[in-house]
């Protein structure tokens, strides 16, 4: 590891101060952030801690939630609110890591945390997010893990996070501070496809720092789920995961659904194609199929991640039909 | 017929009491610790943290070593700039081959007396031979300034072409020497003529990735010179081979290097003699200074060989009745030119099955990386997976049950070698698992049970291990004033319960309650022990434990005098019981080994003994045998694979402490579901690299994926067999692949026949 220097920020103005230093990173639980530097990946001259930044969670004027950036994974997923109001969330926390991965890991990490791309993880391979222009050894290497949706010839690395699939599917906002003042990003927009910039992942800006995460409101009629398809039964990142919510009428009718998928993209992939085509459609198998495949028409396999496309389509059946059935 | 067949014929005809250790010193008298289920002497230091890893022996003045690892597969080093880390703080000094001590080259595995991995230099050139080799190791104060200065090494490489595809590389495959002394090819009839004639058969392949150790405890060793002696603190399953090993590299003899191993934290093959061993003593020699040198979890991948792949043909023809008519088993592995483990997968099928013909051969693909090596039942493990499933395949052809099909191929003798088994009660496995397991509820149909989303099947598959009994053991026995006696023996004790079992085995042959018994082992210093390997290091010892306590007695006996209770009587003639000797037709009369001493007027009484040669394993077919029965769900949406229950049922002779015993076969099946379900290492071919160093990528199981294992054994011992025991440190692994993909079969109709069986191969 380069030696560093460490810092312990009391508020967000301190924090916005020291991350405006050369070289300098904001340090969550570290779980993610320690590991890329005892591999040499990420090289910070100071850290900044900003754990104790904002660590509460509370509701907010419109009937949602705000989720401060330093609160842990683990507290955030046994939250009561969270679990009544938005379970999906819950289960897509405790469906990542370890215990004592999730007693560490901050939100705002997190959200942050860097693709388990193997060739992103060695120094020795070529890697565009870690030396732009320096090439891709995944494309034509260990795919398995890797992107179907979204991706570019510079890069098919996906996002590796759970929760924020979660996120993304319940219309979270994050919020932002910088030296510029504060802004508000939604969670679909805030990473980005790795286009030629593969190193830019998303839409912060240099010295920007994550606050917290805003929740609208639970619809009172949706009923919400998180499924994750991996390679053991724990402790392992998601080949496919999805986040669904579909409120169905009386009738059939879907009334309103947001659907993410996790491990198939650069960033937690809403899948907005599959919703259009739900909306207003009787909800059934058929019409599940005929919208996941609407939706993963655009999927490009590589060599070993090709069963992503068939895992996703029946992810996404599978879990809109029970939670259609159970709603019914 | 080779000179192996000719002394196994000969001795065919020679009594059982000629022959070296095939009738293994009785006991005299029972006391109880043999089949007590004693917890493991060693449990408390471990779970309250008083026992010390090689990684935490303390020294003085000690330096911490960092290596940089190369990142080609094969060329020389063009450039090696080492100024930016010599020049970091606390650096004491960087070693390459610039400037590291002239050592020869270790003596790899079956050469000589050499234990090492691999035979090549190491650092002595420019040359690089493997991606991951390591290139430079710094020294400095603390670990966080080595691995800092390591990160400030620069190199430049002139690559060569390199054979890291296996692909490419088998073209040339070629048969390895020998496999373990045995041929690597065995005809008996025309196996492909009878295969081709069969009226029903399979003929299928199979493939098996690479697989890299990953004991809870990395590699390590903290080292110091005293002189002209060695002192290395090590984890390892080879003490005596280290010693030799690394004397010979520095130009030492055995007797100047001491290994010192008191508690090792998981072995399972993979903590033998590497790289790191070598460099760290070298790196004390030039510093000065003593080192320690620990892997981290990546630099194991690169340092520490694991298992090679396979790619295996299983073609199997049988008549109506399903006997079989031809065992076909061959397949290639690769392996390099520096080192000896060509991966015996072919073992199994020589032992099995009393088929009408054989053909069994195996190649190796010479390739340009990390020497692959021994890992939990090598060859077995994966040769199991093949042959087992094969047998599954033919079974569901004949629409006969698999463990019918087994009972009517149950051969009499020995089907490739023709010797008489010394103990062999698969049947009876087989029988007692299938009624335990509630194997009558399978129903043979695939896909006909099924409970929500999880489809469920049952599969069941034969487990087997050879039996081994190492030569070169020799136990010292002190027995002192008290009627304490001290057995020490360079055993290694990685967990299994070596110790523990050892010193019920000592209490019971001298007649002492536990607490009368210390079992010294962990230093090369010791009368020879032999490696914690084959499974065989409990019997080993357990046979050198045997005839130094007859000795013992014996020198007892003489002490005794004619004063004594025992007056008169030959050791023979004696029980030992109650911290003494009695007579056994008149147990009153008895003498204890403190009052023996006292008045003989000696403190204390010491014996030191070797055990007989193992010539039993020549006379006999001696293998351990179980039933592996897997019950699986396979998910219907997304084709994850749960291990719902798993029984073992095994037969390895007489069970020595079930407790012990019942560790160890949970944990070889738990790494079977590994190797059935998730092990694999990305080995990338274009670079010859391992891409996932890492317990985060490369995936064991966790608690989620263990279910309940039950385990059960015959019990019965072997005649032939010190204790009548089996060593039980490796069957449990082997079969218990091939039971899952047996199972996953029955509950999906579909056979997967490359592992790991992933979710992707079952959409
Ligand atoms: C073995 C293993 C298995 C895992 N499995 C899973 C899994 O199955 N699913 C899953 O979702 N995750 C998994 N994870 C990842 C884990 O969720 C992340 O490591 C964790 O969430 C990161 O949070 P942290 O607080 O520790 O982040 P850190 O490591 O501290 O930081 C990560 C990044 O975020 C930046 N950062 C942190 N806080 C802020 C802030 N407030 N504002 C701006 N920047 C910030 C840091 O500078 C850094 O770049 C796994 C991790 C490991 C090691």
């Amino acid at each position: 590891m380069t030696p560093f220097t460490y810092a312990r920020a009391t508020d967000t103005a301190v924090a916005l101060r020291e991350g405006a230093e050369a070289g300098a990173y904001y340090l969550g639980g570290g779980t993610n952030l320690v590991d890329l530097m005892r591999e040499g990946i990420e090289q910070p001259a100071r850290l900044v801690d900003v754990t104790d930044v904002s660590t509460s969670i509370s509701d907010t004027a419109e009937g949602g939630l705000l989720i401060g950036a330093g609160v842990r994974n683990a507290a955030l997923a046994a939250d009561m609110r969270v679990r009544t109001h938005y379970p999906m969330l819950s289960r897509a926390l405790l469906s990542g890591a370890s215990p004592q991965i999730r007693n560490m890991a901050t939100v705002g990490g997190n959200i942050l945390q860097r693709t388990r791309c193997t060739y992103f993880y060695d120094a020795a391979a070529a890697c565009n997010k870690r030396v732009p222009g320096s090439g891709c050894d995944a494309r034509e290497g260990f795919n398995r893990i890797h992107a179907i949706l979204g991706a570019s010839p510079a890069c098919v690395a996906t996002h590796p996070s759970d929760m924020c699939v979660a996120l993304s599917a319940l219309d979270a906002t994050v919020h932002v501070a910088g030296p510029a003042g504060e802004r508000r990003v939604a969670m679909a927009d805030f990473h980005r496809l790795p286009g030629d910039t593969p190193d830019r992942e998303t839409e912060l800006a240099e010295g920007e720092l994550i606050t917290g995460v805003e929740l609208p409101p639970a619809g009172p009629g949706m009923r919400s789920t998180y499924r994750k398809a991996r390679d053991r039964a724990s402790y392992a990142f998601a080949l496919v995961s999805l986040a669904a919510r579909i409120d169905v009428a009386e009738d059939g009718t879907i009334r309103d659904v947001a659907l993410a998928l996790g491990g198939v993209a650069h960033r937690p992939w809403r899948a907005t194609l599959a919703e259009a085509h739900l909306r207003g459609q009787h909800a059934g198998e058929n019409a599940f199929r005929a919208a996941a495949q609407a939706e993963l028409a655009a999927a490009v396999p590589l060599r070993d991640n090709g069963f992503k496309i068939a895992l996703a389509e029946r992810l996404i059946v599978a879990v809109l039909t029970d939670l259609a059935g159970e709603q019914a | 017929m080779s000179i192996m067949d000719i002394a196994r014929t000969a001795l065919r005809h020679v009594p059982d009491a000629l022959v070296p250790g095939a009738k293994p010193s009785p006991m005299r008298g029972q006391h109880g610790q043999i089949g007590a289920p004693v917890s493991r002497l060693d449990g408390v230091l471990k779970v309250g943290g008083a026992a010390r890893f090689v990684s935490e022996v303390p020294m003085e003045e000690m330096l911490y070593a960092a290596l940089v690892h190369s990142t080609i597969a094969k060329g020389r080093i063009a450039t090696l700039d080492t100024a930016a880390a010599e020049a970091a703080p606390g650096v004491a000094l960087v070693m390459t081959h610039r400037n590291a001590p002239k050592m020869r080259a270790p003596q790899a595995f079956g050469q000589g007396s050499g234990v090492a991995g691999s035979n090549l230099p190491i650092m002595q050139d420019d040359a690089v031979h493997w991606n991951g080799e390591a290139i430079a190791l710094v020294l400095a104060d603390t670990q966080a300034q080595a691995d800092h200065a390591a990160a400030l090494v620069s190199v430049t490489y002139d690559a060569s072409p390199a054979t890291i595809d296996f692909d490419a590389a088998r073209a040339d495959a070629q048969h390895p020497k020998s496999i373990l002394g045995e041929p690597p090819v065995l005809d008996i009839g025309d196996a492909e003529k009878a295969l081709a004639a069969a009226p029903h058969k399979v003929d299928l392949r199979y493939t098996t990735p690479r697989h890299n150790h990953n004991a809870i405890e990395p590699h390590g060793a903290t080292v110091r010179w005293d002189g002209d002696t060695l002192i290395l603190h090590d984890a390892t399953q080879m003490l005596n081979g280290t010693a030799a090993t690394v004397a010979d590299v520095f130009g030492l003899k055995p007797e100047q290097v001491r290994v010192l191993s008191p508690f090792v934290g998981g072995g399972f093959g993979g903590k033998g003699l590497w790289s790191h061993q070598i460099l760290a003593a070298a790196a004390a020699k030039l510093s000065g200074r003593p080192v320690r040198l620990s892997l981290t979890r990546e630099a194991v991948y690169r340092l520490v060989g694991g298992r090679t792949l396979t790619e295996q043909r299983v073609g199997l023809g049988a008549d109506a009745d399903g006997r079989l008519t031809a065992l076909i088993h061959t397949g290639v592995t690769s392996m390099t030119s520096h080192n000896n483990c060509p991966e015996q997968f072919t073992f199994p099928a020589r032992h099995l099955y009393a088929a009408g013909s054989f053909h069994l051969e195996q190649h190796i693909a010479e390739m340009d990386m990390l020497a692959n090596t021994f890992m939990r039942a090598p060859g077995e493990s994966i040769g199991t997976f093949a042959l087992e499933c094969a047998i599954d395949e033919l079974a569901e052809r004949l629409g006969i049950d698999p463990i019918e099909l087994r009972r009517r191929n149950e051969p009499t003798e020995d089907p490739t070698s023709g010797n008489a088994f010394s103990s062999r009660h698969l049947l009876k496995a087989y029988a007692d698992g299938a009624k335990r397991f509630g194997w009558e509820r399978r129903n043979a149909t695939p896909s006909s049970r099924r409970e929500g989303e999880w489809l469920i099947g049952m599969g069941v598959a034969t487990a087997t291990y050879p039996y081994y009994r190492m030569p070169g053991a020799a136990a010292r026995i002190e027995m002192d004033a008290s009627g304490h006696a001290t057995v020490a023996i360079a055993g290694q004790e990685m967990g299994m319960g070596t110790a523990t079992v050892q010193a019920q085995h000592a209490a019971d042959r001298l007649g002492l309650p536990l607490e009368a018994v210390t079992f010294e082992y962990g230093d090369s210093a010791l009368p020879a022990g032999v490696m914690a390997g084959g499974s065989a290091q409990t019997t080993s010892i357990l046979a050198a434990v045997a005839a130094a306590s007859d000795e013992l007695i014996g020198a007892f006996v003489k002490l005794a005098g004619n004063d004594s209770p025992i007056a008169g009587r030959r050791a023979d003639e004696l029980v030992a019981r109650d911290g003494g000797l009695a007579r056994a037709d008149e147990p009153s009369a008895h003498e204890s080994y403190a009052s023996i001493l006292a008045r003989a007027g000696r403190s204390s009484l010491t014996v030191e003994t070797a055990a007989p040669k193992p010539v039993e394993t020549m006379k006999y077919s001696m293998h351990s045998y179980g039933a592996q029965f897997a019950e699986v769900g396979v998910n219907a949406v997304t084709g994850e694979v749960r291990v719902r229950r798993f029984l073992g049922s095994f037969d390895c002779g007489r069970i020595l402490n079930p407790k012990t015993a019942t560790s160890q076969f949970r944990g070889g099946i738990i790494m079977g579901i590994g190797l059935a379900l998730m092990e694999e290492t990305l080995f990338d071919p274009r670079t010859g690299r391992v891409m996932n160093p890492s317990l985060a990528e490369y995936h064991v199981p966790v608690h989620l994926d263990v279910p309940e294992i039950d385990v059960i054994w015959t019990d019965i011992p072997d005649p032939h067999t010190p204790l009548g025991a089996h060593g039980i440190g490796e069957i449990g692994i082997t079969g218990t692949a091939a039971a899952i993909a047996n199972a996953i079969h029955n509950a999906t109709g579909r056979r997967l026949r490359d592992l790991p069986m992933t979710l992707d191969k079952l959409l």
